[in-house]
Parts: C-alpha cells; sequence; structure tokens
C-alpha cells in the first residue's frame, strides 16, 4: 500500500493550523500539489512544504514524524484512510472526524476526537482535557466511533457525548462524563472529583474506587453481561484491559439525580 | 488605500446599464428593456460617458429594503456569543484585499452583514429592535455594518416614564417625552413590543389581555398603549408609523388579540411586525392551527396597515426578542440556553437558539403561515418579505421564500415533507397563486421602502437613489436571487460577478421630531432616581453615526393611510 510520509522539520514558533492533514485532502494529489496546501502560521498562510519535507505522493495512509505538539487540527473531518503519528499531536486531532484511523505513537493534546461520529483514534500515549467533547455551546459531543488511550487523560473527557466508546488506561481527571448524553466511558486507571456531573444517559465503568456525586444513587451490585463484548470489542482494537473489566462485579449507581438524568456509572469491586 | 479611504458616502462616477429587463413597480414598469442612467449617486435621464454595463439577458430590480430585521445591538451580541456552534458550522469570511473578514451564520458580524446583504441585492435595512439605553452600540455596530443604508426602530411601549404618564392621562406630555427619545437615540421609527408585557416580565407577569391593567398599573391597558403611541407617531409625523409587535407572539389562539389589536387601531396607520407569529388558531400547541385567512381578510379590508410577513424557514436559527415573556416560555418549552436581558427601565430582551423542524407540527404550521400570509394579503405594497432576521430565519434564506412564493409546484412538493397532520391545519395547500417578477419587486424594495417613508428608495425613477440589484434571468429562483450579478449601491458597482469589488459606506437615517425643550426638566429628575447612567450620558451623539440623513417629520399629515 502507497503511504505518504512527513516529516516536521521543526516546532513552529506558534500554533501551526494544518487541517490539510488528511487522507480526504491528499489522497489524489501529486507530491507537487501536496507540498503547496495552504496552512496557517497563526493567521498567516504558508505552504505545506515550508514545514514539513515530503516523501512520495498523496495516498489514503500518511505518515507523520516529529514532534507535532503545536501542529492542530490533524485529521479533521476524515472520513477514510490512515494518519499514523510517530512522536506528539497537537489539539484537535480527528475532531469532526467520520470514518478511517488514527494512531498516535506519543501524547495528544486537548480536544482529541472532538464531536468524531466515526472512525477509530488510538492514543499511545496520555492525551489532554475534553476528548471526544463537545465544542463550546454544541449540544453533543463525540457521536460515534472509538477513542483509546493509552495513558491518562485530562479534564471533561466525554463532555456530552452522545454515542460511541471512549476508554482511558490511565487516570483521568475531574468531570469525565460532564453531562453525558449516551455512549459508553471506561475510565479503567480512575478519575478525580464530579465523575458524571449532569449526565442524561449513558455509561460510565470505572475500574478504581470513586468519588461520587452525593446526586448518584446507589442501585445494586451485580455482574454485567454486556461488559463481555465490550471487553472482546476493546481486544480487537489492540487495547489491552484487566481481567477483571469482564469478570468482576460492579456497584451500580444511578443518576445525575440533579438533571434528573438516567444514567449509570459502574464501579468495579477488588 | 487603507480600509478607512474605502468608505467613501457616494460615487461621483457615471454607469449605464443597458438592455436590461427592467422591474420598476413604483413608476409602472414591469419587465420593459430599457437603459437605466446613474450620475453622483441617483438615477439621471441620460449620461454622456462612463461605464456601460450590457445586462442584456438579465432582471434589473431596485436594490432591497428590509423593513424590519435585527442586525446590531446589545441583544444580537448577546446572540452572537451563545451560538459559537453556528458560527462553526458556516464557512467563515475569509478577509482579503477588497473586504475584511467575519463569521456568518444566523448571527453574522458586522461586516459580515453588510457582505451578505449587498451580496443578494438588498442595500437598505431597517433595525426593528433598540433600547434608547443601547442605541449607542447600535449605531456603533451600524457604523460598521457596510455598503447598506440604516435606520432604526426606538423600543417604547414599555418605557415607564411613558407609561407612567399614559397611567396618568398625560397624553401630551407623553409626546413630548417619546420625540425626546427619538432623538435621544438617533431613532427612525418608534417601536411597540408585546404593549406592557415587557414591563410585567420584570415582575414575572406578561400582558396578556388587551383590554385589562397591566401588571403593576392600576389604569393603563395595552390597547392604551398602542393607540397612544399610534397617535404620538402620526402627531409627530414621522415618516413610517408605529412598528408594532403585538401582545401574545407565537402563542395558539393569538390571532383574536391580532383582530383586537386591529380593531383598536382603527383609522390609525401602523406597520404591524412579523405577522406570522400572529396569526395561529387552537387552544395549546397540540390543536394550533393557521387563521391566516382570517388574518388576512381583516387586514385586506383595513388599508390603515402594513405588515411583513416574518416567514420561517426549516433548520437552525436563533431566535432574539424583546419580548422577554415569550422567550422564557420557548426557552421551557426547547431546554435549550437562554438568555435574559433587563434593560433597566425601558424594555427586556430574550434569547433562545430554535431549530425549526419540518417534522415537528407546530414548525410546520409556522412555515405555512407565513408563505400563506404572503399569498392571502391581496396588495403586495402592504406585506414585505421577512423572516424577522434572525427569529424565522438568517436574512441570507430570503431566495428560498421566493422560490416558494413563485413556483406553486415547488411549493407544493416542499408540502409532502410535512406532517399529515400539518396539512390539516393549514391553507397552504388550497393556495394557487404565485408571484410575478414585478410583485416580487414590490415585496422586497418598493412597498418597504413607501412604508418606511423613503421616497428616494424603491424605485429606479429620476432623482432616486442608484441602488440597483441585476440578477440572471434564470428559471432558477432561488440561484438567481440568491447570486445577483451587480449589485450597485449610491452608484457604485460593489458587487460584480458574485464577488464584492469594492466598500461604500451607506447612510444612517435619523428623524428629528419636534419636541418642548423644557421637558427634559422633566425627565431628568426621574432619570436621576431610577436609572444607572448619567442623564447627560442617555442621549446618542450625532457623530456616532456615519452619514446621518436627517429625514423630514410632518406634523400633522402622517395620520392617513399608509400608501
Amino acid at each position: 500500500m502507497n503511504m505518504t510520509r512527513l516529516t516536521l522539520k521543526g516546532p513552529p514558533p506558534v500554533p501551526l493550523e494544518a487541517e490539510v492533514l488528511s487522507p480526504d485532502v491528499i489522497a489524489s494529489l501529486r507530491h507537487d500539489a501536496l507540498a503547496a496546501l495552504p496552512v496557517f502560521l497563526g493567521k498567516r498562510q504558508r505552504r505545506l512544504d515550508d514545514f514539513f519535507t515530503i516523501e512520495g505522493d498523496g495516498s489514503d495512509h500518511l505518515e507523520i514524524h516529529g514532534d507535532m505538539e503545536r501542529v492542530k487540527w490533524i485529521g479533521r473531518g476524515m472520513t477514510r484512510g490512515q494518519i499514523t503519528i510517530i512522536g506528539n499531536a497537537g489539539m484537535h486531532l480527528g475532531a469532526f472526524m467520520k470514518g478511517g484511523t488514527i494512531e498516535v505513537h506519543g501524547n495528544a493534546a486537548d480536544w482529541v476526537g472532538a464531536e468524531m461520529t466515526g472512525g477509530l483514534i488510538h492514543i499511545h500515549g496520555d492525551a489532554g482535557g475534553q476528548i471526544g467533547a463537545a465544542y463550546r455551546g454544541s449540544l453533543s459531543g463525540m457521536n460515534g466511533g472509538v477513542i483509546l488511550i493509552e495513558g491518562s487523560a485530562g479534564t471533561e473527557i466525554g463532555m456530552r457525548m452522545r454515542r460511541g466508546l471512549l476508554a482511558v488506561k490511565g487516570p483521568v481527571r475531574d468531570f469525565a462524563g460532564l453531562q453525558m448524553k449516551g455512549g459508553t466511558l471506561f475510565l479503567l486507571g480512575g478519575a478525580e472529583l464530579r465523575t458524571g456531573a449532569w449526565m442524561v444517559r449513558g455509561t460510565i465503568v470505572c475500574l478504581k474506587p470513586l468519588t461520587l456525586l452525593p446526586t448518584f444513587n446507589y442501585a445494586c451490585t451485580y455482574k454485567p453481561v454486556f461488559l463481555r463484548l465490550y471487553t472482546r470489542r476493546l481486544k480487537e482494537l489492540g487495547f489491552s484491559v484487566p481481567s477483571q473489566l469482564d469478570v468482576g462485579s460492579y456497584r451500580r449507581y444511578s443518576g445525575d439525580a440533579a438533571v434528573p438524568g438516567k444514567g449509570e456509572i459502574l464501579v468495579g469491586q477488588p | 488605500m487603507t480600509y478607512e479611504d474605502k468608505l467613501r458616502p457616494q460615487s461621483s462616477s457615471m454607469l449605464r446599464i443597458t438592455g436590461g429587463k427592467v422591474y420598476d413597480p413604483a413608476n409602472d414598469i414591469h419587465g420593459e428593456i430599457r437603459d437605466i442612467c446613474i450620475s453622483n449617486g441617483r438615477i439621471v435621464a441620460d449620461v454622456a460617458g462612463g461605464r456601460t454595463i450590457d445586462a442584456t439577458g438579465m432582471i434589473v430590480f431596485p436594490g432591497g429594503v428590509d423593513v424590519h430585521t435585527h442586525v446590531a445591538g446589545a441583544a444580537l451580541n448577546f446572540a452572537r456569543a451563545m451560538i459559537p456552534e453556528d458560527h462553526r458550522r458556516h464557512p467563515p469570511y475569509v478577509r482579503n484585499e477588497r473586504h475584511r473578514g467575519g463569521i456568518g451564520g444566523a448571527t453574522p458580524t458586522t461586516y459580515v452583514t453588510g457582505y451578505l446583504y449587498a451580496g443578494m441585492g438588498w442595500t437598505t435595512v431597517n433595525e426593528a429592535a433598540v433600547p434608547i439605553l443601547s442605541a449607542r452600540h447600535t449605531h456603533e455596530e451600524l457604523r460598521d455594518t457596510p455598503i447598506v443604508d440604516k435606520s432604526c426602530c426606538v423600543l417604547m411601549a414599555n418605557n415607564e416614564i411613558l407609561l407612567d404618564l399614559l397611567e396618568a392621562g398625560e397624553i401630551e406630555r407623553a409626546r413630548h417625552v417619546a420625540a425626546w427619545q427619538i432623538w435621544a437615540a438617533k431613532a427612525y421609527g418608534v417601536k411597540a413590543v408585546n404593549p406592557g408585557g415587557v414591563a410585567a416580565w420584570k415582575w414575572g407577569k406578561d400582558a396578556k389581555e388587551l383590554f385589562e391593567p397591566v401588571p403593576g398599573y392600576h389604569k393603563v391597558t395595552p390597547a392604551q398603549i398602542i393607540t397612544a403611541l399610534a397617535g404620538i407617531v402620526d402627531d409627530l409625523g414621522l415618516p413610517h408609523p408605529l412598528h408594532l409587535h403585538c401582545n401574545n407572539l407565537g402563542a395558539p389562539g393569538n390571532y383574536k388579540t391580532t383582530l383586537e389589536t386591529m380593531k383598536v387601531l382603527e383609522g390609525k396607520r401602523a406597520h404591524l411586525a412579523h405577522l406570522q407569529y400572529h396569526a395561529y388558531g387552537g387552544d395549546d400547541w397540540f390543536t394550533m392551527r393557521s387563521k391566516s385567512a382570517e388574518v388576512a381578510d381583516y387586514f385586506n379590508a383595513h388599508p390603515n396597515f402594513t405588515t411583513d410577513a416574518g416567514a420561517v424557514l426549516f433548520g437552525d436559527t436563533v431566535t432574539i426578542t424583546a419580548d422577554g415573556p415569550w422567550q422564557h416560555l420557548l426557552y421551557k418549552l426547547t431546554g435549550r440556553k437562554w438568555g435574559n436581558l433587563d434593560v433597566e427601565n425601558e424594555t427586556g430582551c430574550g434569547i433562545v437558539p430554535y431549530v425549526y423542524k419540518e417534522k415537528n407540527l407546530v414548525n410546520a404550521v409556522q412555515w405555512a403561515v407565513g408563505l400563506e400570509l404572503l399569498l392571502l394579503i391581496n396588495d403586495p405594497w402592504r406585506i414585505f418579505l421577512t423572516t424577522d432576521h434572525p427569529n424565522g430565519a438568517a436574512f441570507w434564506r430570503y431566495p428560498e421564500i421566493l422560490q416558494l412564493l413563485m413556483d406553486v409546484n415547488f411549493r407544493r412538493e416542499q408540502l409532502k415533507k410535512l406532517p399529515p397532520k400539518a396539512l390539516k391545519r393549514i391553507v397552504l395547500p388550497e393556495l394557487d397563486r404565485q408571484y410575478t417578477l414585478s410583485e416580487i419587486a414590490v415585496i422586497t424594495s418598493a412597498g418597504p421602502a413607501r412604508a418606511l417613508g423613503l421616497p428616494h428608495k424603491g424605485h429606479l425613477g429620476i432623482g432616486a437613489d442608484a441602488d440597483v440589484a441585476i440578477f440572471n434571468d434564470s428559471k432558477d429562483i432561488a440561484r438567481m436571487f440568491a447570486y445577483p450579478r451587480y449589485v450597485i449601491k449610491g452608484g457604485e458597482v460593489v458587487l460584480e460577478e458574485g464577488e464584492i469589488r469594492q466598500i461604500v459606506q451607506g447612510r444612517g437615517f435619523v428623524v428629528q421630531p419636534v419636541y418642548d425643550k423644557k421637558i427634559e426638566d422633566y425627565i431628568r429628575p426621574l432619570f436621576q432616581q431610577y436609572y444607572t447612567v448619567s442623564f447627560d450620558n442617555y442621549p446618542v451623539e450625532m457623530e456616532r453615526l456615519e452619514n446621518p440623513d436627517i429625514r423630514p417629520c410632518k406634523p400633522g399629515e402622517g395620520n392617513s393611510r399608509t400608501e
């Protein structure tokens, strides 16, 4: 399979907006056209090859090397193909994504997969906040697709998510699943405060003890069968999970009664 | 050349538009091929020299006039801040060497508002609701809205100083206060929104009955506020009649209030704003139905009224109105975001983002009622195209409504998408009328210009402002009106082949009604007692307006039918 390889020449002095780094944009382009694609350094329009060394013509598989911490909007709205990042990724990675795969062998910044509706994002390092979240003002966050994070994550992950699967292996910070409307959020490494605040529907699964808001009511302790399906699916996607996930028992809490909501938080029992 | 250099008020260039089919209904010209000549920003009989635009195969209209829109001011700015998700849905207007940047959507930024209006051939807009307290802000935004000429209406029907005077029966003093307030706001007309209802909203109430005292008052009723303000506007001889947003906007069964309001105004001229929102039958949301036929029948028989449609189109928008109690109800219905502003002793404001859905029974009825009124009101000189921007839809969607009005088959196709229940509650399927191009020129330009009392607008006769829109003569009506070939504002070609070519700055129309200077001695102590700003900082300075144009008032001549 053809592959387009890009290498960042050096960190840009200010954030670089590079939403052209998407298989949908580059797949049909020859090398020269690829090099001339517009990117924005701050408010100034520049060429892609001002910042990247480009090897090969456009293709459905884009491999990007370098520390892209200041490169934003990679894979924005992509519908197909694959992006592999060897290094860190900047903010808004895979935002509004509809299909395809993004794999990051490094860390990712905030707003990974924000408002995505399909596809797979796999971060092998840590991620920032607002993963799979709704942008400010929007009614819904991610509405489909899968986000897998091997490391930790920041605040407000899964904020207003409506559908899809978001799994984090490491610890996450406050407000995970804030105003969640649906979908499934796995917090395998635990979470800090106010998890599930204002959630109306959806499922949060946490394998570590959790400080819950008083507006979540204990319902029962049980062994949910559906978690076996999720475990199988996560393993298929190359995301290893502890055996406790599918065989353990869980305390089920419903809420958030402050809304009131019909969401559920399942807290794994040791 | 700097951006400011480009803001030239008027052109000295000459221009001839030749070969186009001219629609100028104010001068009884309906599709005749003739030349239009322009010099010094005006239409003239002939020119020698200058540029010639070959408009063969095209149609030539006077520039559009929007009689009721919300494009500037504190409320709109609040709405802009409340809907970042809407800004993201629309492509940004990217800055280039000819124009500035900005964002579009339901609440475009100031520069983009000017570009978008001009971009579809509209050259004059009337901002329909301005509290005096935020009039300075409004004028500064209007000053930043390029190309189009602007005017605004000042909100009065809930002003507590005025209501206290009406309660005390001091109509003469109220007239002087109103005139002072119009000049203080540098306004062009007077707007009444839910008379008494917004004042009542400050105590969590509303004024739903025309003949019941406004909550908080013993005597004054909404009916008295309406008749008093209509009388004051006529006595002052303002060019534009009272611009009235009736009580009970949006509520099922409100057509009775609308009919009663028109009866109360018997013999007085008035412009009924966004009539679509005031023509519903039924007892609740489950039984809501169209009563456009009843409203249109009464309206047709009473030539003292003009109106604008306030039509609705399906899709996302944001509702903005001074009608605070209605917005609270809408917030309760939608469960979405809600903004509420209290404008001290003058008015209120509510902002609620909203989605009109064609599968929603109520929304389907609203969509139909706007079109029904446009089709059932016989005289196009008395009903004008608006969406009450952005309440019914953004103004840049006007071409979609024009297609619905001009093509009955297209209309029937759209009707098929409505819920079957809705079809039993509307009369639109029975209406075969199709607008002609001349009638479109009336409802988009000639009619609203006449209703606003702007004799130099809305036509292409000698002496008129050289505001001209040239469209392809195409069967694709929506596309034709959305993408004019040329737009000329004040004699300058501002848009050509789909691109903004140059930016000119429009004028700001204001009126200066006569009032007793001693009225300030009455207002000042009240003001200093109740307001949070200094009296001396209250009136808007003339310098805030770009190219102000003070239009004449004709006291004693306004109390006749609008024509």
